[in-house]
C-alpha cells in the first residue's frame, strides 16, 4: 500500500513537471549513439541490394569507396587521395591511399578496387544499380596505389557515381560473406545484429583516417510512427535521422531536450505520368494537370507542412536547380481551358495508382480531390510495392501514380529509353548525352538547367515536392546531417557534447 | 484413448498437406518478384535474372513445392532470400519473444477472466456481476494497441518504469527481459481477459442450471462446494476452446502490439516477409504455425478428456 502510495505522488509530480525532470544523467560525454531506423536492412551488402536501409547502416561507417559523398552532396575523396582526368575525358586515374586495411587485417590495394569494380559490371552480378559501372571499359592495375579506369565515353558524374554505397569497395576473400559479415575499411566494424531488432557497430581502432569519437553506435529498428514518437520521449533511442511521425514534430521543437532539423532529401516526389497513354500523351492535358496541382496543400495535407515545391524533376538545393514553380501556377480556369483544347471539354476518368509511403497514400487523395476540380475523375488503386513494381515500373500498366525518386542526380532517366514514364525527347536525350561528355563544372550546371526547363516545357510528370528529411535527435548531439544527399547516416563526425 | 490419437493424428498430416499446397499455391499467385523486389526499381534485367538463378526461382513449380515439402519434412525450411540465413534460425530468434509473450500473457489473462467470471456467475444478477459484464464490454470494445499507447505514455514516459519498447533480449537478465515484455503482454491480456471472464461466467451458468447441480443442491451441499465440486468442472470445456484460440492467436496474431512495443515477434517477420516478397520464410513460418496450432488443438483435446470422463469413455 505505501508503495502505491508513492508511486501515485511520484505519478502526480511527474505530471507537474515532466519535461524538466526527464534530463538524461549523462555526466562525461557519452560515446555510444542509439540510431532509430524505420526499416531494418535485409542484409548489410550494399553492392547486392537496392534497400536504402543497407547504406543507411553501412555507407562511410563500414565500407568505403574511390570517393565518398559530403553532407552537401560535394564529392570527396575517399580510398582514392587524388585522381587525374584525361583530356578526353575517358581516363581516370587513380590515386590510393596506402595502409589501409579492411576490418579481418588484410591490406587493401589496388587489386581490390579492380575486383570490386570488375565484380559489379560482370554478366551474373546482382549489383542494383548496374547501370553505374555501365560505362566502364577496362579497370587496370598500374601497380599497388594506382589503377586506372577507361571510359567507353565521357561520363561527367563518374566520380559521384564512385560514391555511392553500390560501389563500394570490398575484399575478394570476404566479398560473399558481406550480407552476413560485412568487412570493410571504414571506421566502424561490424559488431552484432538481432534480427529485427537491434544492430551495434563497434569503433575500428585500426582505422588509417580520423578516428571516431563513438565507441559504439546501435541501429534500432522502429517501423511504427507512435513508437518512435514514445522511444524518442522516453529516452529509448537518442536520434531518428529520418523521423516517420511529421505529425509530432512540433511537440518535439518544443522538448529542450531535443534539437529538430528539418533538411532536404534527393527525393523528387512526382505525379508520375504515362505519357503514351491516352489522353495523357496530349502535352496539353499534362499541362491542364501541372495548372490544377496545388502543391502547397499537397505538401501541408499530406507532409505536415514538410517539404519544397519543385518545379521540375531536380533537387532544389543542388546549385544548379532551376526554379520552375512558377511555370504552372494555379490556374484551374486555364487548366480547363487545356483540357478543352485537348478534346476533353467535360474532364475524363483515369486511374491513379498508389505505393505504400504516406506520401503517395495521403498526397495521392489530394492530387486526386484537386483534379477532380478540372472534371479528371480518379480512381485511386492502393498497390504494394510488390506489384507497383511489376504492374507500373514494369509493364507501364498505369494511367498515374505518385512516387519520390530518391537517386540522388538522376535526371538522366528521363533520357531512358522504356522508363516508365513512356517519356520520348530527342531535345531532352541530346543534352543529357552533352551532360555526360561535359566535365567542366560551369558548363554542367548550364546544361542540368536546361534539361530541367525541357521536362517542364513538356509537363512529362505533375512535379510536386521535395521530399523532406525530418531529423530528430537529443540536443548534445553533435555532427549528424542535416540533408541526405545520398541515403545514409555518416557517423563518422558524431560525438556528444558534455 | 489410443484410436483417438491416432485418429487425429493422421487428420493433422491431411490438414498439414492440405495447408502445404494451399499456402504454396496462394504465394504463387500473390503478384510481385522477390528478386526484382530485392534489387529495386533501378536494378538491370540481366542483373534480376542473375539473382532469380541465385535463388532458384527458375525452377519449375513442382521441383520448388516438392523440394520444399521434403525439406520440411528433414526439418529444413529453407533459407530466406532476404536475409540470406535459415529460416530455422529467424524463427528460433523470434520464437525466444513471441512464446514468452504468448504465455505470459495467457497467464495474466487466465489469472484474471477466471476468478472474475466465476465470482460474477456466482452473484448473477447482483451489482458486481452487472459492474463486471460493463467492464468486460469496455475490454472488448478498446483497441489494444490504443490500450497500449496509454500503458507507454503513462509507465514509460512518464514514470519511466519500463522501457517504451523493443527487447533487450534473455542475455540481458531474467528479469530485464521480462519486464520489457510486461506492458506488451498486459496489453494484449486485457482484451483477451475480458473474452474470457463472459465466457467463463455464461459456461459457468449453464451447468448451474443442471439436472445434477439441482440434485447435488437437494442432497444438502452447500452452494459453494457444489460449484467448487461439480459445476466448475464441466464449465472448463468452453473455457479450454477460448484459452487454446486464444493461445494461437497470441503466438503469431500480435503483429500491432509488436509494432507498437517494436518487438521483433513472429508476427513481425511474418509482416516484413510478404512485403518484401521473402516468399519461403512466409511458407515455412505459416506451415510451422498451421503445425503448432494442429499440436494446440490436439492438447485442448487431451484436456477435454481429463476434465470429462465421459468422453474418455465414448466411442465413435
Amino acid at each position: 500500500m505505501r508503495t502505491l502510495k508513492k508511486l501515485l505522488a511520484v505519478a502526480l509530480m511527474t505530471t507537474a513537471i515532466a519535461p524538466a525532470t526527464m534530463v538524461g544523467a549523462a555526466f562525461a560525454a557519452k560515446t555510444s549513439l542509439i540510431m532509430g531506423m524505420v526499416l531494418e536492412p535485409p542484409h548489410l551488402d550494399p553492392t547486392a541490394g537496392a534497400p536504402a536501409a543497407i547504406d543507411e547502416v553501412v555507407y562511410a561507417n563500414v565500407f568505403e569507396g574511390l570517393t565518398r559523398i559530403g553532407s552537401k552532396g560535394e564529392v570527396l575523396p575517399g580510398l582514392a587521395e587524388s585522381w587525374d582526368i584525361s583530356e578526353d575525358g575517358k581516363t581516370y586515374t587513380f590515386k590510393l591511399r596506402t595502409g589501409v586495411k579492411y576490418h579481418d587485417g588484410s591490406a587493401f590495394d589496388a587489386e581490390d578496387v579492380k575486383f570490386s569494380l570488375d565484380r559489379a559490371r560482370a554478366e551474373g552480378s546482382t549489383n542494383a544499380q548496374k547501370a553505374l559501372f555501365a560505362g566502364i571499359d577496362s579497370v587496370t592495375v598500374k601497380d599497388a596505389s594506382t589503377v586506372e579506369v577507361q571510359l567507353k565515353s565521357p561520363a561527367g558524374n563518374f566520380l559521384f557515381n564512385m560514391g555511392w554505397g553500390d560501389a563500394v569497395i570490398v575484399a575478394p576473400e570476404t566479398a560473399d560473406g558481406n550480407k552476413a559479415n560485412p568487412v570493410g575499411t571504414g571506421p566502424f566494424k561490424f559488431g552484432s545484429w538481432v534480427k529485427g531488432a537491434t544492430l551495434n557497430l563497434v569503433k575500428n581502432d585500426d582505422y588509417w583516417g580520423t578516428p571516431v569519437a563513438l565507441e559504439k553506435a546501435t541501429f534500432r529498428f522502429i517501423s511504427d510512427p507512435a513508437a518512435a514518437l514514445s522511444a524518442m520521449l522516453a529516452g529509448d533511442v537518442d536520434a531518428f535521422a529520418n523521423f516517420p511521425a511529421p505529425e509530432t514534430i512540433p511537440q518535439l521543437r518544443a522538448d529542450p531536450r531535443f534539437n529538430v532539423v528539418i533538411g532536404s532529401t534527393e527525393g523528387e516526389t512526382i505525379l508520375s505520368t504515362n505519357n503514351t497513354k491516352p489522353p495523357f500523351n496530349d502535352v496539353r492535358v499534362r499541362q491542364a494537370i501541372a495548372h490544377a496541382i496545388d502543391r502547397q496543400a499537397i505538401i501541408d495535407g499530406a507532409m505536415f507542412g514538410l517539404g519544397t515545391p519543385i518545379g521540375t524533376h531536380f533537387a532544389p538545393h543542388h546549385p544548379a536547380y532551376v526554379d520552375l514553380v512558377g511555370q504552372y501556377p494555379l490556374d484551374l480556369e486555364g487548366a480547363k481551358k487545356l483540357l478543352a483544347d485537348a478534346g476533353y471539354p467535360n474532364g475524363f476518368k483515369a486511374t491513379l495508382k498508389l505505393p505504400p509511403p504516406s506520401y503517395a497514400r495521403r498526397g495521392g487523395e489530394i492530387v486526386a480531390s484537386q483534379l477532380r476540380k478540372i472534371g479528371i475523375e480518379l480512381e485511386i488503386i492502393p498497390v504494394e510495392w510488390g506489384v507497383w513494381v511489376p504492374e507500373v515500373f514494369k509493364a507501364k500498366d498505369y494511367d498515374l501514380t505518385i512516387v519520390s525518386h530518391t537517386e540522388p542526380m538522376d535526371i538522366g532517366i528521363y533520357a531512358r529509353d522504356d522508363y516508365y514514364f513512356n517519356y520520348n525527347s530527342d531535345a531532352f536525350k541530346a543534352t543529357i548525352t552533352k551532360l555526360n561528355e561535359t566535365t567542366g563544372e560551369a558548363d554542367r550546371y548550364a546544361l542540368m538547367a536546361e534539361a530541367q526547363k525541357i521536362i517542364t516545357n513538356d509537363a512529362v510528370n505533375g512535379f510536386m515536392f521535395q521530399l523532406a528529411k525530418a531529423g530528430v535527435w537529443n540536443a548534445k548531439i553533435n555532427g549528424l546531417w542535416e540533408n541526405s544527399p545520398v541515403q545514409a547516416n555518416d557517423l563518422t563526425g558524431v560525438s556528444w557534447s558534455d | 484413448m489410443i484410436l483417438f490419437l491416432v485418429r487425429k493424428t493422421l487428420w493433422a498430416a491431411v490438414t498439414l498437406a492440405v495447408a502445404s499446397v494451399l499456402v504454396f499455391a496462394a504465394l504463387e499467385i500473390v503478384p510481385g518478384d522477390p528478386a526484382q523486389v530485392m534489387l529495386g526499381i533501378n536494378a538491370t534485367d540481366e542483373a534480376i535474372a542473375a539473382l532469380r538463378e541465385d535463388l532458384g526461382l527458375n525452377k519449375p513449380v513442382l521441383e520448388r513445392y516438392f523440394s520444399w515439402v521434403f525439406g520440411m519434412l528433414q526439418g529444413d525450411f529453407g533459407k530466406s532470400y532476404t536475409y540470406s540465413v535459415p529460416v530455422n534460425e529467424l524463427v528460433a530468434d523470434r520464437v525466444t519473444i513471441s512464446l514468452p509473450l504468448a504465455l505470459l500473457s495467457l497467464l495474466i489473462s487466465t489469472a484474471i477472466a477466471i476468478p472474475v467470471g466465476l465470482y460474477a456467475a456466482a452473484r448473477r444478477g447482483s451489482l458486481a456481476d452487472t459492474g463486471i459484464m460493463a467492464l468486460s464490454q469496455v475490454g472488448i470494445a478498446i483497441p489494444n494497441f490504443w490500450f497500449a499507447l496509454l500503458l507507454v505514455y503513462f509507465l514509460a514516459i512518464w514514470l519511466q518504469l519500463v522501457p517504451a519498447g523493443g527487447f533487450p533480449g534473455w542475455e540481458a537478465g531474467f528479469f530485464t527481459a521480462l519486464k520489457s515484455l510486461l506492458l506488451p503482454a498486459i496489453s494484449l491480456a486485457l482484451p483477451q481477459a475480458a473474452i474470457l471472464s463472459r465466457v467463463t461466467r455464461s459456461a459457468l451458468l449453464e451447468t448451474l442450471g443442471e439436472d445434477y447441480v439441482r440434485t447435488a443442491r437437494a442432497k444438502g451441499l452447500s452452494r459453494r462446494s457444489t460449484i467448487w465440486k461439480h459445476a466448475l468442472r464441466n464449465a472448463m470445456i468452453p473455457v479450454l476452446t477460448i484459452l487454446g484460440l486464444q493461445f494461437a492467436y497470441l503466438l503469431a496474431g500480435t503483429i500491432i502490439i509488436e509494432n507498437v512495443f517494436y518487438l521483433p515477434g513472429l508476427g513481425r517477420l511474418v509482416f516484413q516477409a510478404i512485403s518484401l516478397r521473402d516468399l519461403i520464410v512466409v511458407e515455412s513460418v505459416v506451415m510451422m504455425l498451421v503445425g503448432t496450432i494442429i499440436v494446440i488443438n490436439l492438447l485442448v483435446d487431451l484436456a477435454y478428456l481429463w476434465v470429462d470422463p465421459r468422453l474418455r469413455h465414448r466411442r465413435s
